[in-house]
């Protein structure tokens, strides 16, 4: 493989946003017949890496060439026409229509205008054979799992251009078995020569598939290594590095605080609270000043669960109180009343207001509980905002900028303001560090500890198990819309013994 | 100079000093005093533009959180109708007190069809075109009924005061628009209203997250502007001294929608802007009036209309503006950005 050259190689590539340089001189290279896995945390720059080469974004520096010549992407068309192939984490495909249609979409063969239905059939069949997948072609994608949807996207994906596939987060809603059939479909493509870029948050998966992996970190290349020869641990230290050293910091804090989160009156008490199709009923006390953090992958019910307590969905079944008063959360209003705040995971849709500027932003929550009759005075609208610019370290710090040109983790910083600002006894936190740079994330890291330490009960949500190891004095695990185990974290408990539970139920 | 040429309201402004000049040469009295008090084009303008400001102004409300408002023309209809028929049955047509008691009264009508069409948007989850829709084609309807099919005219004074009256020199009609705007100014500007406005109307979503109660909110819009669309219609049928369930506040709504675009509040909803507003509705009255003025056929009207609203659109289009203007000088305004 060695003397093989590489069919894309991209050296020195920037990518600049406004407030934050995503990509700062990075290469990566890719040959054929190899499965190559990136790694990073989030905001490392791997999903800005992957726009870059399928031509969302244009790159402020640096070169790509392609199978020895040099290109230059500048649209998912192109990408396309150039041979690379994307497959996203969400699957792009239309379910309603068969599998057949879904593979040939925008390109069905045709005579004479008219689509030849049986060509196009007996293609896909022969397409997915090779795959090794045995589907009836012309039912629709829908009678099929969301693991063997992902396939028919990647046999799209192969057909329509076959040298460099992009994977991007396949595995994170598959099952076991699931990803073993995916890992197959890998495995024989990669024996065909194509070249495979495969991005995934779970380790064990990355030391069982991969050839190579590149490390990005902060933005900026780590290195280059032979899965085979760099351990796990180190992997891990080049993905996080100079990050520990603040990170041991905030861990610090949280035990700390954990010993005196644990004889606290309980703020919130759920007993049997559920939404059916969404979480099933589940029990869950937190105390003042304590972190409460709920792992699970994508899908298992970690937003649902975090909605019901801020009644943004209302509950069907069980009980709620609140300082041992029961209560029903029609809304978040009501929530907001009983001194509940809630930052949702969707900072773009369900966060944010483009529109509006930081200041309006981060004032919105705290008007819109005093009503619409008595404005906050502009003086004092000015003090706050000013405060807390300055101590979440907002950037740039010009409260009249609408806050949809700030950076992501900018964005996030104004969120916390706008609910820190009406100062609640509960913090629901779902997802606040995802895709902000590495500073950003560990800011509000810390700004969690610290909240906890001064009697905040903080319910924080992430994907990411370490950031939830890091912070939380108790680890809710949630699989399957169902909150499965209780976990003290104890200096027993780390990822691997959490995802366990992740990966097969209750350990009981 | 460049910061001005930018302003959004800059070209939409140009047009309607052009149109005024346009005015002052062709008509013979531009502006002047007579009888004590003004007169002229100008006067006939802010006159005559005083229902559309009106309509235009609870437009501009709904259209930021994101709605619109097709019924506002059939609830004119609907409010001179009862306004017409009540004064009708005085006995001395000439009384301030009960003519001032039925103005206030068609006003509420109004504002309950506003609550009507608020209800069916924000409670019952109607897409605001549809929802309003039903009142426009049911209001006029509704008008016909309570005017039995007739025009029912009214010999009020006080009725026709506030269409065609004077005050201070300066026309009731143009005093109200006035009153309201600053009303309007008051209440968004002053009070959280239009912060709340303008996030809902920027995301219900993160909104209703946020803790604002969009629905009472959007409720309270549709009944601003129906309440305003019963102020116009009041205007509209003592200036002709009769109920007209036919042609009262026939299309006003389109004008009222292009009035709020003009004035660069986006259809879909969020940042919105009173002067804007204002400056639009004043403009397409204008406009109107120039048509005529200068002696456009009469069945060329509507094209003439049509263009000049093509222009000005293009004027405000940012693509439109970096394809024509970019190219021809792009180097001083770069320089000029830098500057500011």
């Amino acid at each position: 493989m060695a003397e093989q050259s590489p069919v894309l190689e991209m050296t020195g590539i920037r990518k600049v946003f406004p407030g934050v340089v995503a990509l700062d001189g990075v290469d990566f290279r890719l040959y054929p017949g190899e499965i190559h896995a990136l790694m990073g945390e989030n905001g490392a720059g791997k999903s800005t890496l992957i726009k870059v080469l399928t031509g969302v974004y244009d790159i402020d520096g640096g070169d790509i060439t392609l199978a020895g010549a040099p290109v230059r992407i500048n649209g998912p068309l192109q990408a396309q026409q150039a041979g690379i192939s994307t497959v996203y984490q969400e699957v792009n495909l239309c379910t309603n229509l068969s599998v057949a249609e879904n593979i040939f979409i925008g390109r069905e063969p045709r005579r004479f205008g008219r689509i030849q239905w049986g060509l196009m059939r007996r293609r896909a069949a022969e397409l997915l054979a090779r795959l090794d997948l045995d589907l009836d072609v012309s039912a629709p994608l829908s009678t099929y799992s969301l693991a063997i949807q992902q396939m028919v996207a990647i046999a799209r994906a192969v057909d329509i251009s076959a040298r460099v596939l992009i994977l991007d987060e396949p595995t994170s809603s598959l099952d076991t078995s699931e990803v073993a059939q995916l890992f197959a479909v890998m495995r024989r493509l990669k024996d065909e020569g194509v070249a495979i870029l495969f991005v995934s948050h779970f380790l064990d998966q990355i030391y069982e598939v991969s050839d190579r992996l590149t490390v990005l970190r902060n933005g900026q290349l780590i290195g280059e290594y032979r899965t085979a020869a760099l351990p796990q641990v180190q992997l891990v230290e080049k993905m996080i590095g100079k990050e520990l050293a603040v990170l041991s910091d905030v861990e610090d804090e949280a035990q700390s605080s954990r010993e005196k989160a644990a004889e606290a009156s309980p703020v919130i008490e759920a007993r049997g609270l559920g939404r059916s199709g969404a979480i099933a009923p589940f029990d869950l006390t937190i105390h003042a000043g304590e972190v409460v953090g709920l792992a699970g992958l994508l899908g298992s019910g970690r937003t649902e669960l975090a909605r019901l307590l801020f009644g943004a969905d209302r509950a069907d079944q069980g009980e709620l109180s609140i300082d041992g008063r029961p209560v029903t959360l029609r809304s978040p209003q009501l929530a907001m009343k009983k001194g509940i705040a809630f930052s949702s995971e969707n900072r773009r849709t369900e966060g944010i207001i483009g529109d509006l500027s930081v200041r309006e932003n981060i004032i919105l929550a705290l008007q819109a509980s005093r009503g619409w009759t008595r404005p906050i005075p502009r003086r004092r609208q000015d003090e706050i905002v000013e405060k807390y610019i300055k101590a979440l370290q907002i950037r740039p710090a010009d409260p009249e900028r609408p806050v949809r040109n700030l950076s992501g983790g900018n964005q996030q910083k104004v969120l916390l303001a706008r609910w820190l600002i009406t100062e609640p006894r509960l913090l629901i936190i779902d997802e606040p560090t995802r895709g902000i740079d590495v500073g950003a994330k560990a800011e509000i890291q810390k700004l969690v500890a610290e909240l906890s330490g001064g009697g905040m009960a903080v319910l924080f949500v992430s994907a990411e198990l370490e950031e939830v190891l890091r912070l939380s004095h108790k680890i809710e695990v949630l699989r399957d819309r169902r909150l499965v185990e209780e976990l003290e974290n104890t200096d027993g408990v780390d990822a691997d013994r959490i995802m366990q539970t992740i990966a097969s139920g209750a350990t009981s | 100079m460049t910061s001005i040429l930018k302003n959004r309201l800059f070209w939409p402004a140009a047009i309607l000093v052009v149109l005024l000049a346009v005015n002052v040469f062709t008509s013979n009295q531009f502006i002047t005093i007579r009888d004590g008090h003004l007169f002229g084009t100008l006067i006939d303008i802010l006159r005559g533009s005083a229902p559309l400001i009106l309509v235009a102004l609870g437009m501009t409300l709904v259209i930021a959180t994101g709605g619109i408002d097709l019924s506002v023309g059939s609830v004119m209809a609907i409010s001179g109708a009862v306004a017409c028929l009540l004064i009708s049955d005085l006995g001395d047509q000439n009384a301030v007190g009960p003519v001032l008691l039925i103005i206030a009264a068609s006003i509420g009508i109004s504002v309950l069809f506003g609550l009507w069409n608020g209800a069916l948007v924000a409670i019952v989850g109607i897409q605001p075109i549809i929802a309003t829709l039903i009142l426009m084609v049911a209001g006029r309807g509704v008008a016909q009924l309570i005017t039995d099919g007739q025009i029912i005219n009214v010999q009020s004074g006080p009725y026709a005061t506030i269409a065609s009256g004077f005050l201070l020199a300066v026309p009731v009609a143009f005093l109200i628009a006035v009153a309201a705007v600053a009303l309007i100014v008051l209440l968004t500007r002053r009070t959280a209203l239009g912060l709340l406005l303008e996030s809902v109307g920027g995301s219900p979503t993160a909104s209703r997250l946020a803790g604002i109660g969009a629905k009472r909110i959007t409720v309270m819009v549709y009944m601003v502007a129906g309440g305003f669309a019963g102020l116009a219609g009041l205007i509209y049928s003592a200036n002709i001294k009769s109920a007209d369930s036919i042609s009262a506040g026939n299309l006003i709504e389109l004008d009222a929608i292009l009035a709020v675009v003009i004035g660069g509040t986006a259809l879909i909803g969020g940042r919105f802007s009173i002067a804007g507003t204002v400056l639009g509705a004043i403009l397409i009255q204008t406009l109107g009036v120039t048509v005529v003025a200068v002696g456009v056929p009469a069945q060329a009207t509507l094209l003439f209309k049509a263009i000049v609203v093509v222009a000005l659109c293009l004027s405000q289009s940012p693509a439109f503006r970096e394809k024509v203007f970019g190219r021809l000088k792009p180097r001083p305004a770069l320089r000029a950005e830098v500057a500011q």
